[in-house]
């Protein structure tokens, strides 16, 4: 038989304050099958490690079960340990001794008992585990990148340099993302669309990417190295390669729609360009409000253009790409604004949201960056910021703090100063938080030298006096209510995943976290990778961040990615299912349940067969099989059956 | 009876259920330790022959684990699993048992409070029914 070996964690006090490792390695010294048994600090340290390996070389031990924390935290580093004394990793078992044992029991007798029970059935286990070996696959040396924000540029542009190819696919006409949108950033006050349109460019021209607008990712099977990935086109009515920018389109066509990329501040036609510096640069027939591509209904459009470009015979296509990574940069929306109807938002025009706000004091904005109120063009002398707009509001709207909207609530109200001398912000906050390099700096400059008035507390109500706006709150430092006449209010919304995410996340079987933001492996140590193998994150699609952070997190997101581009062949976990040709009788019951398309029955000697490739391991077929044919392995039947038997005996 | 531990087998699924269960750990919040995990990679590993073992060896109770419909990490297998434990409880029936020792939930990775939560309101239950009865079903 297999001598094993236990060793138990102290993991400091974190199990040993709940846990009585001593007695435990007194008592399971004798139990059948362990040949070494110890309890140490931490056993994940150096000389930790450095106990395992002597004590399998010492006593020639066969299996290692540790009792410590959760093996998601782990399991590869005592793997590892395994591996360089000669041991087939996968003659390894955590015993979860400290999430799912000393850190939710209390009673040390209950605890204790707990955690035998744990480690007498990791060793159950581990005794019927055999050696495995990771099957290997090659790797496709190509990324896929979802969303062509800041974040997904980024991650695009540093694979595409490493020399690696990148498929980029944007929902929108144009990529940018919210940041072309931006008028200047924080706490720099460089203009947004100086520093992002270059990249812009480079991307559209770098020969090693791809660029899908007007686009979105259908599906992706596969797995990591190796993913098919259908990305569905909409028609393109409009041929970029011979539409020459000469605007005659939108000067014939008779219809106007609230324009997007001005946050509905003014209109556009329904063949557009986005905005001026859009990439690819070309115009797009948007066929929602087109008033028919049958030539008898408009048609104006095609009889204009001299380029030819104008094709309403266009269809949608489904395009095709074999990748081995994929990074998700989906970004952001703001927080649904009418879900705060005591605001008054759409029902005053002056009260307006901060992205709308960026497009006023934008260059390139429908105001060409002179700041005018919507309702009747009149200059603001007093302006009111509402800061945690649906944010840090757990009863009603977002429990969480949105991060970026204390600084460009700041920014928006300097850039007003700067423009109109003598008028007036106030800012409603319930917290200045400037944690970012230069930040708390650029507070300080405002509050000090700029006459921003800051009034910390919340507002309860805007609503329309004569030709002001009334914004009442309490003013929590003084305890009393404040009434603020404004000509203009901005609402500082929080944010929150972006929508066209929920549906991809849905169909990519990716993890969020219970807001809809993606869920990172591990909140410290893997923020940019998703549990799901193969897949990287990005940018605000993981949680609220400003440019710079989205942007190191996109770097961060593409070296991931080029460690697996840059390997020839990946390894596929070996816990699969087998069949026992003897038992199987070819019934083939097993091939339906399988989702991954793994199991086929082989024509000739009548038992079914599995791809190991594309087996993932789920089990489904196991349990479904009535002879006891289908396996997996280390996680046999017989295992767990024999795991079930130490729960029963409760000793 | 009042100092009835019952004896429970946890097959939790590796990418919710079981990260739930650490989360709760993480979170430190407390529940009873009457419950004692096997994981699993999905729920639908989990057979009807290892549950209807564990009552027959004397477990009072079996709880699992999977993602939420729709959230299943290998497309479909959390449906699989409710369509058996339904039958399964049938089975149960006719064996004399009583179907609330069986218990199947959805908890995802970020539901650690929810975790915690079935596993106190599961431990109360089968307190209520007492000791499994002796069955035969192997």
């Amino acid at each position: 038989m297999k001598k094993i070996g236990v060793f138990i964690c102290h993991c400091g006090i974190n199990i040993k304050g709940a846990v009585d490792v001593e007695r435990l390695t007194e008592e399971l010294a004798d139990y059948p099958g362990v040949a070494y048994i110890e309890n140490y600090m931490f056993m994940c340290s150096d000389p930790g490690q450095n106990h395992i390996q002597d004590a399998i070389r010492e006593n020639k031990l066969g299996g290692v079960v540790v009792a410590a924390c959760s093996p998601t935290l782990h399991e590869s580093t005592f793997q590892a340990v395994l591996k360089e004394s000669g041991l087939n990793e996968y003659q390894m078992e955590i015993a979860n001794i400290r999430e799912q044992c000393s850190w939710v029991h209390t009673n040390i007798e209950q605890a204790t008992h707990k955690a035998r029970l744990i480690i007498k059935t990791a060793i159950e286990k581990l005794k019927l585990n055999e050696s495995l070996y990771p099957v290997s696959a090659p790797v496709t040396k190509k990324a896929l990148v979802i969303g062509g924000g800041i974040a997904g540029i980024q991650a695009a542009l540093d694979i595409a340099d490493a020399g690696f190819e990148v498929i980029m696919v944007e929902k929108k006409p144009s990529i940018g993302g919210h940041m072309i949108q931006l008028s200047e950033t924080f706490p720099t006050l460089d203009c947004s669309q100086c520093i992002l349109t270059p990249k812009m460019v480079a991307l559209n021209k770098h020969k090693n990417i791809k660029l899908y607008v007007n686009s979105e990712v259908e599906s992706i099977d596969g797995y990591i190295g190796n993913f098919n990935v259908k990305i569905k086109r909409k028609a393109l009515y409009v041929d970029p390669h011979k539409c020459n920018l000469c605007d005659d389109c939108t000067e014939v066509c008779p219809v106007l729609v609230p324009n997007e990329q001005e946050e509905g501040l003014s209109w556009r036609k329904a063949i557009y360009i986005p905005f001026p510096q859009a990439i690819p640069a070309t115009y797009t027939l948007d066929l929602e409000n087109c008033l028919g591509l049958e030539p008898i209904a408009c048609g104006k459009c095609r009889e204009k253009c001299t380029a030819e470009a104008i094709n309403y015979d266009a269809t949608d296509m489904i395009i095709e790409e074999e990748v081995g990574a994929v990074i998700i940069a989906t970004g952001f929306d703001l927080y649904p604004v009418e879900n705060i109807p005591e605001y008054g938002y759409g029902k005053y025009p002056d009260v307006i949201t901060s992205l709308q706000f960026e497009r006023i004091l934008s260059a390139t904005g429908p105001t060409g960056g002179e700041i005018y109120r919507p309702s009747d063009g009149k200059v603001p002398k007093e302006i009111v910021f509402v800061q945690c707009s649906g944010s840090r509001d757990p009863e009603h709207h977002l429990s969480y703090c949105s991060k970026i909207c204390c600084m460009y609530t700041l920014k928006h109200a300097k850039l007003y100063k700067h423009k109109i001398h003598n008028g007036q912000p106030y800012i409603f906050y319930i917290d200045i938080r400037a944690g970012g390099k230069r930040y708390e700096e650029f507070v300080q400059q405002a509050v000090s030298e700029e006459g921003i008035l800051y009034i910390r507390g919340k507002v309860a109500k805007i609503y329309k006096e004569g030709d002001k706006m009334i914004v009442m709150g309490m003013d929590t430092l003084s305890g009393k209510k404040i009434e603020v006449k404004a000509d203009l209010v901005v609402l500082a919304m929080g944010i929150v995943p972006s929508e066209g995410s929920h549906d991809l996340v849905k169909t990519l079987k990716i993890n969020t976290d219970d807001k809809g933001f993606l869920s990172e492996a591990h909140p410290k140590l893997r923020p940019v990778e998703s549990l799901q193998a193969g897949f990287y994150l990005a940018g605000t699609s993981q949680g609220p961040r400003d440019i710079p952070d989205s942007v190191s997190q996109a770097s961060g997101a593409a070296s991931k990615a080029l460690i697996l581009l840059s390997s020839d062949k990946i390894y596929h976990s070996p816990i699969i299912a087998y069949v026992d040709e003897d038992l199987c009788s070819g019934c083939t019951i097993c091939v339906g349940t399988c989702p991954y398309g793994a199991r086929e029955l082989n024509e000739v000697s009548k038992v079914v067969e599995v791809n190991e490739i594309l087996c993932e391991g789920c089990g489904a077929c196991i349990s479904a099989c009535p002879s006891g044919a289908a396996q997996q392995k280390n996680l046999t039947d017989d295992q767990i059956d024999n795991m079930i038997k130490i729960i029963a005996s409760g000793k | 009876m009042k100092d009835f531990e019952p004896k429970i087998v946890c097959f939790l699924c590796k990418w919710c259920t079981y990260s739930g269960a650490d989360l709760a750990g993480t979170s430190r919040m407390k529940y009873p330790p009457n419950g004692v995990v096997i994981k699993t990679l999905c729920s639908s590993r989990v057979d009807p022959q290892h549950i209807l073992l564990a009552f027959s060896k004397g477990c009072d109770g079996v709880f699992i684990g999977g993602c939420h419909p729709g959230d299943c990490h290998y497309q479909s297998g959390n449906y699989k699993t409710k369509r058996r434990i339904i039958l399964l409880k049938k089975v149960l029936e006719q064996l004399g048992l009583n179907t609330n020792r069986l218990r199947l939930e959805w908890i995802s990775a970020s539901e650690g409070k929810k975790f915690a939560n079935t596993m106190k309101e599961f431990t109360d239950q089968i307190k209520k029914l007492g000791p499994i009865p002796k069955i035969n079903c192997e």
